[in-house]
């Protein structure tokens, strides 16, 4: 098998690809840089509608509450106040996001009912004529709230006597009557027991914030008998679809507009502020406008996920890996939101760009009272790729080899099983590492210099 | 005291695309009277530039130039359905999407060509720029623009392509996590240099460079525009980023981005890269993705290369100067016990 790359590193982008196109492959100007560049760009959040309301939620001052009593009444007094929405007020109160594509329970409290289960978490919202109103009665707001204990930690949630997060008595999300996401790839133990070296590691990561320039919002408009819902979600269809089942409305009174979007990073596929925005316009008949501040970006949108890694490898002498356990907890928060798909991204990857013949891996979506967590950017897979090439630094110092050594040993090559029982294709670990050995003037001896992504038995010629 | 130079790498796999309940998307393409093409969609541009490379994923496949489609997008009214912007799929579905509308656009064209210039469709081609001309007779060629007119006008004929890709449903097994999660994948190799201040702990990031092998770009420019971004979002997530600096007490978390650390201009390193460029088998003109996956080896490379420039291995993210510090107090506390041994 020929290898298609370039060699010449002269240019800071090599192509091997050539051919007649004229379009493809070139440098054009982007279509909306003058408009972004010029203030010519229209956000969400630059709208505005006659008549238009605005939405704020009083929010949860604790981690984990019961509520016992929401007293609106001084709010009712402020000069502006619209309406108030509660729980009662929301058709399907209960969801999941990723309901769309069959994920269950239904789990997130639109407004919460009796609980609040994270600091920030909404419990009602205000609908005033002006944002300055809307504040002022979210302030007089009275919650009359019993602390209930938190848990923050994860190995605490799952431990026997834990404060409950979920509404269905323990800390996991189930994934298809299994308590984790499950590898089981080879024979694990076998390997253990054939390697020279153990090497073990514990990789942990704090949340993150995406941190997008322009904060999540929504407007929803009453148009005609129909609600359009001006959004920067990054799906508009599923950001319609997860309202029409919150609303109990048809999909086709809802038009969703959206495409331009801030910073998104992951950030806005979370569906919170569309249905509120919409029930606000539905009930009162005119436009509503619940936008973040900064604040509410920064404390109550979802957050990367924090993990807490555990790899266990069974190493040879030459630094090749024959066998990896995992355990990986990841902490949603009190709501799971994207985390449990992201796990199953984790768990996928959970091998890194390495063929290892027997893979063993458990990956836990665990509640607790912190932020809850979503998709962000590389979504499962980021910290995965820390705790994996932190861990393979760990192997090549055990084995006396280098860095590179020991990655270019465990690469994987197309026609490789993966652990999760895909063939591997389209593999260029091993030409993409080359390529930046030149890059950094790092030489590589003849034997990894040589090595090609092409199938182990090609040379043989046995299949 | 003294500042301390490492170096670390990491190499990834990154995963193009998602598939749990079947992974679609749509668009639909017709020509104005004037020519040019409006592209419908309903998918999000986050800034990457979506937009931009849909326009040329179109023009290249019906021929005509970058400046003569229209891109509309995320109106749920108007745009076939699609999924959302993530996963790195974007380029690949909606990509796929759009250049199986222009095919058939394109078909339109060159039937209606194919009347006009009395040739058989097989004997046309496009020459990229906006003309039809028959294959050995480039004088023999009709504009696009003039084509879409006459459809219009004389013929009362639509010059339109629908569009539909969609990566199947794959089921996770949940005994054995036997599962099909992706539609192909890019690689990444990062090299980073940084300097430990022993005084301070704080670690100066002085390079980070890359080679991607991200199938074909359609906008290199773009590329690099993930390149950079992402290698420093990768040195952000190292270095400075939590929402809770001091956990386990979630009290403090920050309000703003003045109170949310991450690096500023001062802070940036050199980046640099190479990129190859294998085209994939199923993405459109075989490109694979580069959208999420330029964060990631920043972030091992940076925690690798500050153990070999002071020998501090820090597990935990993000890698603060207390963490580095506290890390030499304990190697010098180690270094000091094993001197002592022999006398024991």
């Amino acid at each position: 098998m020929s290898s298609p790359m370039s060699g010449s590193t002269a240019s800071p982008i090599e192509s091997a690809i050539s051919g007649d196109l004229h379009t493809v492959g070139s440098s054009v100007e982007r279509n909306d840089g003058v408009g972004h560049v010029t203030g010519q760009t229209h956000y969400t959040a630059d709208l505005s509608f006659p008549g238009m309301l605005h939405l704020k939620v009083v929010r949860s001052p604790v981690h984990h509450a019961r509520i016992l009593g929401v007293d609106t009444s001084e709010a009712e007094k402020v000069k502006g106040f619209v309406r108030v929405l509660t729980h009662a007020d929301v058709p399907h109160n209960v969801y999941t996001i990723l309901g769309l594509i069959g994920v269950e329970p239904e789990e997130e409290f639109v407004l919460p009912v009796d609980r609040v289960r994270y600091k920030g978490e909404p419990i009602v919202a205000i609908l005033a004529e002006t944002e300055a109103a809307a504040y002022e009665a979210v302030a007089k707001v009275r919650l009359d709230l019993e602390e209930l204990p938190a848990v923050f930690d994860m190995d605490e949630a799952l431990a026997p006597g834990a404060p409950v997060v979920t509404h269905w008595g323990n800390n996991t999300f189930m994934y298809e009557g299994w308590p984790c996401r499950r590898i089981r790839f080879g024979d694990v133990k076998a390997g253990m027991a054939q390697a020279d070296y153990v090497v073990e590691g514990e990789y942990r990561t704090s949340p993150i914030e995406h941190a997008p320039l322009e904060t999540t919002g929504a407007i929803a408009v009453p148009d005609a008998g129909r609600y359009t819902v001006y959004t920067n979600t990054q799906a508009v269809y599923f950001s319609l679809d997860n309202t029409s089942i919150i609303l109990e409305v048809a999909p086709n009174k809802l038009r969703f507009i959206g495409g331009t979007v801030g910073g998104g990073f992951g950030g806005k596929v979370d569906v919170i502020v569309e249905p509120l925005a919409t029930l606000g316009a539905m009930l009162t008949g005119r436009p509503v406008r619940y936008v973040y501040n900064r604040s509410e970006e920064m404390q109550v949108s979802s957050t990367r996920a924090s993990e807490t890694i555990r790899i266990t490898d069974g190493v040879m002498a030459d630094g090749t890996i024959v066998a990896r356990k995992v355990v990986n907890l990841f902490d949603c928060g009190a709501y799971s939101r994207q985390t449990p798909y992201s796990i199953t991204k984790f768990a996928a990857n959970a091998a890194g760009p390495y063929t290892i013949p027997n893979v063993y891996v458990d990956a836990y979506c665990v509640y607790t009272n912190r932020t809850p967590t979503s998709a962000m950017r590389g979504f499962g897979v980021t910290m995965g790729h820390f705790a994996v090439e932190v861990q393979m630094d760990k192997i090549a110092e055990r084995c006396g080899l280098d860095p590179w050594t020991v990655r270019f040993r465990n690469a994987h090559r197309n026609g490789d099983i993966k652990p999760h029982r895909k063939v591997t294709a389209d593999a260029t670990l091993i030409e993409t590492m080359q390529a930046a050995a030149k890059l950094v003037g790092h030489e590589l001896p003849p034997d990894l210099a040589a090595m090609t992504s092409a199938p182990r038995d090609e040379l043989e010629g046995d299949r | 005291m003294a500042k301390l130079r490492g170096t670390g790498m990491a190499a990834v796999n990154y995963p193009t695309g998602m598939n749990l309940g079947g992974d679609p998307s749509q668009a639909l393409i017709h020509a104005t009277t004037s020519g040019s093409f409006n592209v419908v969609l309903a998918a999000t541009d986050l800034g990457q530039g979506l937009r931009t490379v849909m326009a040329q994923v179109a023009a290249e496949t019906l021929g005509v130039p970058y400046d003569q489609i229209v891109i509309q997008t995320a109106d749920t009214d108007t745009g076939p359905h699609d999924m959302g912007t993530f996963a790195s799929r974007a380029t690949h579905r909606v990509g796929n999407a759009v250049r199986l509308a222009a095919i058939e656009a394109r078909e339109s064209v060159l039937r209606l060509a194919s009347e006009e210039l009395e040739v058989a469709v097989e004997d046309l081609v496009l020459d990229g720029v906006g003309g039809v001309f028959v294959a050995g007779s480039p004088s023999k060629r009709l504009g696009i623009a003039d084509l879409a007119s006459r459809a219009q006008f004389q013929y009362g004929r639509t010059i339109a392509g629908r569009g539909a890709w969609m990566k199947p449903k794959s089921p996770v097994d949940p005994e054995t996590g036997a599962m099909d999660p992706d539609s192909t994948q890019a690689y990444a190799c990062t090299v980073v240099e940084v300097e430990v201040d022993t005084d301070t702990g704080m670690v100066a990031v002085l390079s980070i460079r890359s080679a991607y092998e991200v199938g074909r770009m359609i906008n290199p420019a773009l590329v690099q525009g993930q390149i950079t971004g992402g290698a420093w979002m990768g040195m952000s997530h190292a270095l400075y980023e939590t929402t809770e600096p001091y956990y386990p007490s979630r009290e403090s978390s920050p309000k703003d981005f003045a109170g949310y650390l991450m690096p500023g201009p001062a802070e940036g390193p050199v980046i640099e890269s190479v990129v190859l460029e294998v085209p994939s088998a199923n993405g459109p003109y075989g490109i694979k993705g580069v959208g999420e996956m330029t964060a990631n080896s920043p972030i091992p490379a940076i925690v690798n290369a500050i153990y070999h420039a002071c020998g501090v291995r820090v597990d935990s993210l993000p890698v603060t100067p207390e963490a580095i510090l506290r890390g030499l107090d304990a190697l010098a506390a180690s270094t000091a016990s094993a001197t002592e041994e022999p006398r024991a």
